[in-house]
């Protein structure tokens, strides 16, 4: 979808302005570790996957986006999550205590002991397909121009550009479809544009871009 | 407005309490263990951080058959090195050299090689680079204090899928006969990121 998340290319942003690399905490008071750790812990009861995680975020108003703090927008997509999924009601949200009449939940939450081996087991999605891929390193492609209200991972400013395919990196799990709960595999390459290509002609165009890219976001040119 | 004014703030106490109530609903349920939340957040603030990618470099710049594999096969050779896991399953290791500089964002959301560098930064995260590192990334850099020769090309790696990337620096002069261990202090989470240079020798070194 064309949300507030999709920011390549956005002008008016403001400084950068980082934090020194050696006074940066890893999170900013504990609020941020509480949700960092409850998106976590709740992803793993395998309710959602990451894709439809990454979608709740993005389904917010475009200005909610971009005016909530990193780990705001985390809480948000959480509590959409918990609701739409069933495991909390928006009363119970509301509250901020069970229903009483609500019964045990079925699920078995992620033990502090298993934390290490489910964190080291991760999460890959590489797959095996039968298709061949259709792309080879080299060759000249235009990714295609298309603007689906679901989740993708096509960026805005790559659409209906052309790029040469530099690798491909075997078949993965294609976002487009798992954000709806389908599990498919579609090949991937990683594909080179000039800055010119994505941003026409001006100074400083002497870099490249590189964005990994499935097949269905490829034509042959 | 912006998420750098946000995460330099004292939270709003709505904000505070609202995430205490989430977390007690949750435990209530019996959807979150507590001592789970706390193992989650010490293996990020205490366990994995940079320092692993830091071995990889200082690895990579001591041994060239270490160096040709984590080029040719990523996943593979930091994961022979014990790296493994959540956010690093598929990896991609990008070398700079005096004419090729690279540079990691996620344009779309926050990719980033967790298990080489830990958790990203706020500015990773954040709107001002994720919108100009792929537009801009000279100016990004500039903004880093970083400056490049006008003869180097910019290589910019938007993660828009579940491949991870980390950038090699350069090995800076004056390192000759170095040890690995003395080259570690060297390789700065920014510079694997790509938005510096790794730190020179006599440089004030981060603790």
């Amino acid at each position: 979808m064309n949300g507030g998340h999709d920011l390549g290319g956005m002008h008016g942003l403001g400084p950068i302005a980082p934090e020194a690399e050696k006074d940066e905490p890893v999170f900013h008071g504990t609020w941020e570790k509480r949700v960092f750790a409850m998106t976590m812990a709740t992803g793993f009861l395998r309710t959602w996957n990451l894709d439809e995680s990454r979608h709740a975020r993005e389904r917010q108003h475009p200005a909610d986006y971009m005016r909530n703090s990193y780990y705001e927008n985390w809480l948000r997509g959480l509590e959409m999550l918990l609701v739409e999924k069933g495991l909390v009601t928006a009363e119970e949200l509301e509250r901020g205590a069970a229903d009483p009449s609500a019964g045990a939940s079925a699920v078995v939450p992620l033990q502090a002991g298993d934390v290490e081996t489910t964190l080291l087991k991760g999460g890959p999605t590489d797959m095996e397909i039968d298709q061949h891929p259709r792309f080879h390193p080299g060759d000249k492609v235009r990714v295609v121009n298309i603007n689906p209200t679901g989740h993708t991972r096509l960026p805005r400013y790559a659409r209906g550009k052309q790029g040469v395919v530099r690798n491909h990196c075997g078949a993965h799990v294609f976002p487009d479809r798992r954000a709806l709960g389908s599990r498919e595999g579609e090949h991937l390459y990683s594909v080179c544009f000039s800055a010119t290509e994505l941003w026409g002609e001006r100074l400083n165009s002497d870099f490249k871009v590189h964005i990994d890219l499935w097949e269905p976001y490829l034509a042959a040119e | 407005m912006t998420e750098h004014s946000h995460d330099h703030t004292e939270p709003p106490s709505d904000l505070v309490l609202k995430v205490k109530a989430l977390e007690s609903l949750l435990v209530e349920k019996g959807l979150v263990d507590p001592a789970a939340l706390d193992a989650l957040i010490d293996t990020y603030e205490n366990k994995v951080g940079p320092r692993n990618g830091a071995e990889v470099v200082a690895r990579a710049w001591s041994d060239p058959e270490y160096r040709v594999w984590l080029l040719e096969d990523a996943t593979a050779a930091i994961a022979s090195m014990g790296f493994v896991g959540r956010q690093g399953e598929h990896m991609t290791a990008v070398e700079n050299t005096a004419q090729v500089h690279n540079l990691v964002v996620c344009t779309l959301c926050s990719c980033y090689p967790w298990t080489v560098l830990g958790l990203p930064p706020v500015w990773y995260k954040s709107a001002p680079y994720r919108s100009r590192a792929v537009s801009d990334p000279r100016g990004v850099l500039a903004e880093f204090g970083t400056e490049l020769a006008d003869s180097v090309e910019i290589q910019v790696w938007d993660s828009t899928s579940e491949m991870r990337y980390m950038v090699v620096p350069e090995r800076p002069a004056g390192t000759d006969g170095w040890l690995i261990d003395e080259l570690i202090p060297l390789v700065s989470r920014n510079a694997m990121i790509g938005v510096e240079k790794a730190r020179t020798p006599g440089s004030s070194v981060d603790p």
